[in-house]
């Protein structure tokens, strides 16, 4: 187990390598320039624009400044912003909360709706419930977030006026109206989110216990005697989770995905934000080290996603 | 409109027929600046008229939480590095300049006790030194006093090329600053100056502590602390700031203007785009300010029906306008095209030229496009009509523009245009991917079609056509086409620096990296002159006519034709009271003076 893991760490560093150059290559080759509010306006002398660039390294060659960046890197120098000139991991660390908040809620939001519901969906196929389920989570997975956030604010701030559609990080108030200004404000991208990943997970969950459900060792434990209760929570929702949880885990980099918009649309000052703000602003490092962060989190989910299997299903070991 | 019309209009606003705002309104029209218009005011002695606050508060704060909403975010807090209006605003809320620029351009005091003038001996009368007397009672929000050293050491900090300053454009023409006493400093130039108060006035005024940035200067100015948690001396302390997304700031309750600011806290939150921040304001009320409304006029006006806000429109100095190629972009010389070395094929016969000027209908892109956002300016000029020199007047004609290349020989061919010597009459015509923008790409290109011109429309993203990147061959300043369409801004309160775009030094060019500021690429020795002896002409009203010659000079020869004049857009809730925005300065220029009703 050990072994495999270690061997599966150091595969995923040339991986990372890898995606790390073809990143760093393809921003270098993108237009645009960090400096371009500069260049527009007439107070500025273009000596300073032209100082900053060289100050920044952007006028180096490619080679120099992707190497100068793995070294840094590797010494845990994360380099800082062009544009605000804030180090990129302070930077970072701030837009962290709002994202895993916002992201966990979601999640959570998911699971707590499609295992209750593609479970409930598969004991009784074709049923009426069934059949709704299957259309509200077809019609779930087929809006995209940007759409169903811009519906969600036409419908509840803007016609009920019932919901703030921007997200503020810092709320004045104290006790419990600070809790509650945070739910409120939250419940739409979290709403979004999650019925998006919840429509999904619902069917793969009613696919997963249909599977089950039909299996030997079920009769065998409704004949032994056990309750239909404990027939279904310990023998089909555990052996059904098995696929589910990996889809969950290999589906979080999309959800990070997801998220970029969501934030943007809602204002949430997160990571996507972020990386939407830096893009716009040609800011390298910054997108560089977020896109970077992204690209880590396929990686490891991919592992965390193998070792999971072991977990539940003694029966897969790692040679 | 020359000098003699200049003194006879100051004459009329003496005796009471011309009242002072018309005066300034004309002297905008006329493509010069509200401030240069109140210098010309306060130089024949008419006293300047100050903006009216309608609250009197007995005492400071009271006045709870003032929520701004900017659709780009503030990115960082050091007036020094402001990349764009929105930091220059973000640190306009904790910082402060000697002066700043009313609705009119007239110089109110904010740091400094008084307004130097010709008048009270301040300014010398050869235009090289000012004198400013500093405010005495002014804290920094730290409790440590602000004095001259502070002015003196932000022109150092500015002027030191290591720290890399965007701000130094303001501030290098100062050969150096003197210390009379501890609240008096005197700015020496380096020529006479006719725009004194380009230093620390305005949003490239702002004044930094000495005792909180003189270890950070030069290469370490990024590593100052204070970069991040602003000590100045505005109406409001720093409370909280994250690039990118919200400034937080709090009373400062020992603020030198007695019993202001009305509001206990600020928030400037930032980010997401501008249609959503004008319903935030208008529609859903959640907020009492959102920054530069680029929505279509049509959207405001159905959103302000529902009384909770109003969209305020202000002039400012945004022109839109279309550049016309002076250099051949198809002809390649040592490696760069549209190099100055080559002509125009077409573009330099003036018929063409005057030709395109009328076809360019801005009465419909005014009416179909930008409505109160984009006001049509045929050109500069848009006073009335007695002052409006005959020969600047614009006009959509297409028989006209057919009248003039007939005359000057521009057959229409079996394709239906028109062309001269083999030479066709088709030009290429570029401008930035934003939808009013393509609008306006059409409704030129349908009037060219009437006159035989045909138009092929090109359209750059935004990212790629304003970069300065020296190897792309698609930004503006490489102007690699015949014509190109952009907005082009005069925030600035002296347009000095704005008319430099078409001097014969400052041609864009292989040689200096495309950096120059004249994409056309027009050269003219009159104009060149007029714009030397205005950097240094002292008499205001002289150097006035100094401009509205040079303006001539660019429509009359049809450098450029001017589309529409862009104001700018703010959205205000109807609550709030004593939001003044002046087009001269940034939007939080009075914001210790604005309140909110109950």
């Amino acid at each position: 187990m050990s072994k495999y893991l270690l061997r599966r760490t150091l595969i995923s560093i040339p991986v990372l390598a890898g995606i790390s150059a073809v990143l760093f290559t393809i921003l270098a080759l993108a237009p645009g320039d960090p400096f371009e509010e500069l260049a527009t306006n007439p107070n500025v002398p273009a000596e300073v624009r032209m100082n900053l660039r060289a100050k920044f390294g952007l006028d180096d060659p490619l080679p120099l400044r992707y190497a100068r960046w793995v070294v840094a890197m590797a010494r845990g120098d994360w380099g800082f912003s062009f544009v605000s000139r804030v180090d990129v991991d302070t930077l970072i660390l701030q837009r962290l909360p709002a994202t895993l908040a916002v992201l966990g809620s979601a999640s959570l939001l998911a699971i707590l709706i499609a295992i209750p519901i593609g479970t409930y969906s598969a004991l009784r196929p074709y049923s009426i419930f069934d059949q709704v389920a299957t259309t509200l989570a077809f019609i779930g997975f087929s809006l995209p977030t940007f759409f169903t956030g811009l519906l969600f604010i036409l419908l509840f701030s803007i016609y009920l006026d019932w919901l703030p559609f921007i997200y503020r990080a810092d709320i004045s108030a104290t006790g419990w109206r600070w809790y509650w200004e945070h739910v409120r404000q939250a419940m739409m991208p979290v709403a979004v989110l999650g019925l998006f990943q919840a429509a999904s997970m619902t069917r793969f969950m009613r696919a997963a216990v249909l599977d089950v459900i039909r299996l030997d060792y079920v009769n065998t434990a409704r004949a032994k005697g056990l309750s239909e209760g404990t027939t279904l929570v310990k023998h089909v929702v555990r052996n059904a989770l098995i696929p589910v949880v990996t889809l969950v885990a290999l589906q979080i980099p999309n959800i990070f995905g997801g998220a970029i918009v969501t934030e943007q649309i809602f204002r949430v000052p997160g990571i996507g934000s972020l990386l939407i703000a830096s893009i716009l602003a040609n800011d390298t490092p910054v997108v560089m080290a977020v896109t970077f962060i992204f690209s880590c989190l396929v990686v490891v989910s991919n592992l965390a996603a193998d070792l999971l299997y072991g977990w539940l299903d003694p029966r897969i070991s790692y040679q | 409109m020359g000098e003699r019309d200049l003194r006879m209009l100051l004459e009329e606003v003496r005796r009471g027929r011309l009242s002072r705002r018309r005066f300034v309104q004309m002297i905008v029209g006329l493509g010069l600046t509200a401030p240069m218009a109140a210098q010309m005011l306060v130089s024949a002695g008419l006293a300047q008229a100050q903006t009216k606050w309608t609250l009197n508060p007995t005492k400071r704060g009271g006045g709870g939480i003032v929520k701004t909403l900017w659709w780009q975010a503030p990115t960082l807090l050091n007036p020094h590095f402001a990349n764009g209006t929105k930091d220059q605003d973000a640190s306009r809320v904790f910082y402060e300049p000697l002066g700043a620029y009313d609705p009119d351009g007239n110089i109110v005091p904010v740091l400094a006790a008084d307004v130097p003038s010709l008048q009270n001996g301040q300014v010398a009368k050869d235009g090289l030194s000012v004198t400013w007397r500093l405010k005495k009672n002014v804290v920094w929000h730290d409790g440590k006093p602000f004095t001259a050293d502070d002015v003196v050491f932000n022109w150092e900090y500015v002027m030191d090329p290591a720290t890399s300053a965007v701000t130094v454009g303001q501030y290098r023409d100062i050969s150096r600053i003197d210390k009379l006493d501890s609240h008096t400093v005197k700015l020496v130039f380096k020529s006479p100056m006719p725009f004194w108060s380009a230093a620390f006035c305005g949003p490239t005024g702002m004044i930094i502590p000495k005792h909180l940035f003189q270890a950070y200067k030069g290469d370490k100015s990024r590593e100052a602390p204070t970069n991040l948690k602003p000590v100045g001396t505005g109406p409001y302390r720093c409370v909280d700031f994250k690039p990118g997304d919200i400034v937080r700031g709090e009373l400062h309750s020992s603020y030198h203007v007695a019993n202001r600011p009305f509001f206990d806290q600020i928030e400037m939150k930032g980010g997401g785009d501008a249609p959503s921040a004008a319903r935030a304001v208008l529609q859903t009320g959640e907020f009492d300010y959102a920054w530069n409304m680029q929505v279509e006029d049509e959207i405001l006006r159905r959103w302000e029906q529902g009384g909770k806000g109003r969209a305020d429109i202000v002039s400012g100095g945004n022109i839109e306008h279309i550049q016309l190629n002076t250099t051949d972009p198809w002809t390649e010389v040592d490696g760069e095209r549209s190099s100055t070395k080559t002509k125009h094929p077409v573009l330099s016969d003036p018929a063409v030229r005057q030709a395109l000027n009328v076809l360019v209908d801005r009465g419909s892109v005014q009416e179909e496009i930008y409505g109160r956002t984009g006001v049509a300016t045929a050109n500069f000029i848009n006073a009335p009509s007695r002052f409006v020199s005959k020969n600047t007047k614009w006009e959509f004609n297409v028989d006209k523009a057919n009248q003039l290349l007939d005359a000057a020989g521009w057959k229409r061919g079996a394709d239906g245009l028109r062309a001269k010597d083999g030479k066709k009459l088709k030009f290429v015509y570029q401008t930035s991917i934003n939808a009013p923008r393509q609008k306006t790409q059409q409704i030129v290109k349908q009037a060219c079609a009437k006159a035989g011109i045909d138009l092929e429309l090109k359209s750059i993203t935004a990212n790629v056509f304003f970069s300065s990147d020296p190897a792309n061959p698609d930004t503006f300043p490489r102007f690699s086409t015949d014509l190109q369409m952009f907005t082009t801004t005069m925030i600035q309160p002296d347009p000095q620096r704005f008319m430099d775009q078409f001097v014969s030094w400052e041609v864009a060019s292989k040689d200096n990296k495309w950096a120059g500021r004249n994409p056309t690429r027009w050269r003219n020795e009159e104009y060149d002159r007029a714009w030397k002896a205005a950097e240094t002409e002292m008499d205001p009203v002289k150097r006035a006519a100094l401009f509205v010659k040079m303006n001539d000079l660019v429509i009359q020869n049809v450098v450029v034709i001017p589309v529409v004049f862009r104001p700018r857009v703010a959205a205000i809730s109807n609550r709030m009271r004593d939001v003044v925005q002046s087009g001269w300065d940034g939007d939080f220029w009075a914001l210790a003076y604005w309140s909110k009703q109950a």
